[in-house]
């Protein structure tokens, strides 16, 4: 068995141990089906498909707090084990300390993978078999959706393995995370909302705005779930932005998956360096 | 297996300001036993992790079965090594079984070779129960089982006998002997020093990160020259008599009622004994107490102090 399996296999098992996956897809599932029930009740019956609307919610919701667990299940995976003692023994071992991150990372992308699934299948089951008219393009945003949550999750994973890396202190590592999930989830649209709103359009054309928020993951998750099918942007009021700046998906996979590579190559660089 | 399992030549290593290990050359053959001694805070830990390629030489060269043990070469070497440290941890919510499962597989082990090592440490029982119900003396010998999986060709163990009963650590020193008959370099730093003796090929003292000496015990006694001390029982009364007709070929140390403790350089000793053998029935008994490890261990370390 290879290295990379044997850690990303005990990742998950440790996992199961502490109550991390049943704790989060219990919560996936609790939330998701909430909105799916309930949120979509003031609506009444417009137009969209009651799934569309369950996809708009749930997204809305999934960039807040998805990101959360993520960080939560990485901010200490190194720096927790080497302040424990247990990364001392492991790195005795015939690993290299690429595998080490590698591993992890792998192991709680399948935990996260197994909550969001989990979850939102069966708000998306529940809602979209209750009712009739729903199409095959709903669906797809549904499975997009999903998908593209690991994607956000596995983001803020290797965001997470970068600070434990760097830091030098647990408490520091916890500190900076909250300061990254600020960041990203709240304080950065807020600012890139001020930014434009100052400049009145002048400067600041749709396709830059486009650009700028491919500097930050969730954006990139708001723009691939609420722009690229026309019924979901309608509903979500995103339909400016669709129509004008609007990235084709492959672009804005391909811009989330560098927001997973390069921090997780940066971690196993900045790792590889540090002296246990 | 051609060439020396470990060799260190030249290495210094600092942490911030702070020497931790300086100019320090050693070579350990296989099937060789290398004690480290030295106090806290000597060098011994920092010279086992650089070995282990979890730190990196500041100057000099370090080679363990011939490869630079922080290059990504060396991550196969590890198949080999087997390491316990000072204070070893494990994931507390695991059981001792899945701990040891995971390292056989890691290690590229049969899981019940794994097994087998628990029962050998005597925790075949307790392999069910999480880590965090386990004693310290437990871990310990988790942390001793760990390391002899795989048959290691090199085992580095800092400090290995805390929290062992005697009973066990008569069971781990004849582990090693086995070990080193089959050929694996152990390197094993203790503060217990009298029980290194007898166990041990070579001692290395070090002291404030450097190698003050390394040697057999034997070789260190001989350089350190330190005094052999010699107790006679005489009868009661007798003892002023007979000190004053030894006055001559050893020194004399003290006189009390029955006893005379005389000291003499280990070179003179034999001559020593045949004076007082030629003291006939006047003599009850003779005790030989050689000098102690800890004696030839401090004469090391002040005379680098001093100098």
């Amino acid at each position: 068995m290879s290295a990379l399996v044997i850690l990303a296999a005990k990742e998950i098992r440790r996992g199961i141990r502490n109550r991390w996956v049943v704790a989060t897809t219990l919560l996936m599932l609790a939330l998701s089906l909430s909105i799916a029930f309930l949120g979509s009740a003031p609506m009444g019956t417009v137009g969209a498909a009651r799934l569309s609307v369950t996809v708009v919610s749930l997204s809305s919701l999934t960039i807040f707090l998805i990101p959360l667990i993520a960080l939560m299940l990485s901010y200490d995976a190194v720096i927790g084990e080497v302040e424990n003692g247990t990364m001392l023994l492991l790195l005795t071992y015939p690993v290299a300390r690429w595998q080490v991150i590698a591993g992890k990372f792998l192991g709680h992308t399948a935990i996260l993978a197994v909550a969001t699934a989990v979850g939102y299948g069966a708000a998306g089951l529940a809602v979209g078999l209750t009712e009739d008219g729903t199409s095959s393009a709903v669906w797809l945003s549904l499975a997009t959706m999903t998908g593209s949550s690991v994607m956000l999750g596995a983001a803020f994973l290797t965001l997470g393995y970068l600070i434990s890396v760097i830091v030098r202190e647990r408490g520091t590592a916890a500190g900076l995370a909250v300061a990254v999930w600020l960041v990203f989830v709240l304080l950065f649209d807020m600012s890139l909302l001020g930014i434009l709103v100052a400049d009145k359009g002048a400067t600041l054309k749709a396709d830059a705005v486009s650009l700028l928020m491919m500097l930050n993951p969730a954006d990139i998750y708001r723009m691939l779930n609420l722009t690229t099918s026309p019924d979901i942007a309608a509903l979500s009021g995103m339909v400016s932005l669709g129509g004008r700046g609007a990235l084709p998906a492959g672009v804005l996979i391909a811009a989330l998956t560098a927001w997973i590579a390069v921090p997780l190559g940066l971690a196993a660089l900045i790792f590889r360096r540090r002296e246990i | 297996m051609s060439g020396p399992t470990v060799e260190i030549s030249n290495v210094h290593k600092s942490y911030g300001g702070k020497q931790a290990v300086r100019d320090l050359s050693l070579t350990v053959d296989p099937g060789e036993c290398l004690a480290l001694v030295g106090h806290n805070g000597a060098g011994k830990t920092t010279l086992m992790k650089l070995m282990l390629g979890l730190v990196r030489s500041s100057a000099g060269s370090v080679r363990v079965f011939g490869d630079d043990p922080g290059e990504s070469a060396a991550v196969r070497d590890r198949f080999g090594i087997g390491f316990l440290p000072e204070t070893v941890s494990f994931d507390a919510a695991m059981t001792g079984t899945e701990v040891m499962a995971f390292f056989a597989r890691l290690k590229g082990v049969a899981v019940a070779d794994g097994m087998a090592l628990l029962e050998r440490v005597e925790l075949a029982d307790a392999a069910p129960a999480r880590i965090k119900t386990y004693s310290k003396g437990m871990r310990q010998r988790l942390g001793l089982a760990q390391a002899l999986l795989g048959e290691p060709r090199l085992l580095l163990l800092d400090e290995p006998t805390t929290g062992l009963d005697p009973n066990l650590r008569q069971a781990f020193y004849g582990i090693i002997r086995e070990l080193c008959a089959g050929g694996t370099s152990v390197i094993l730093s203790s503060h217990i020093l009298t029980e290194l003796e007898a166990r041990t090929d070579r001692v290395a003292i070090m002291n404030q990160g450097r190698l003050v000496a390394c040697d057999t015990l034997d070789a260190l006694r001989d350089r350190a020259g330190l005094a052999v001390r010699v107790r006679l029982r005489v009868k009661q009364g007798d003892a002023a008599a007979i000190a004053s007709r030894l006055r001559s070929s050893a020194d004399l140390a003290r006189v009390n009622g029955q006893y005379v403790d005389l000291a003499c350089g280990l070179g003179d000793k034999m001559m020593v004994l045949r004076d007082i053998a030629a003291l006939g029935p006047d003599v009850v008994d003779v005790e030989i107490v050689p000098p102690t490890f800890d004696e030839v261990y401090n004469h090391f370390c002040l005379k680098e102090d001093r100098s």
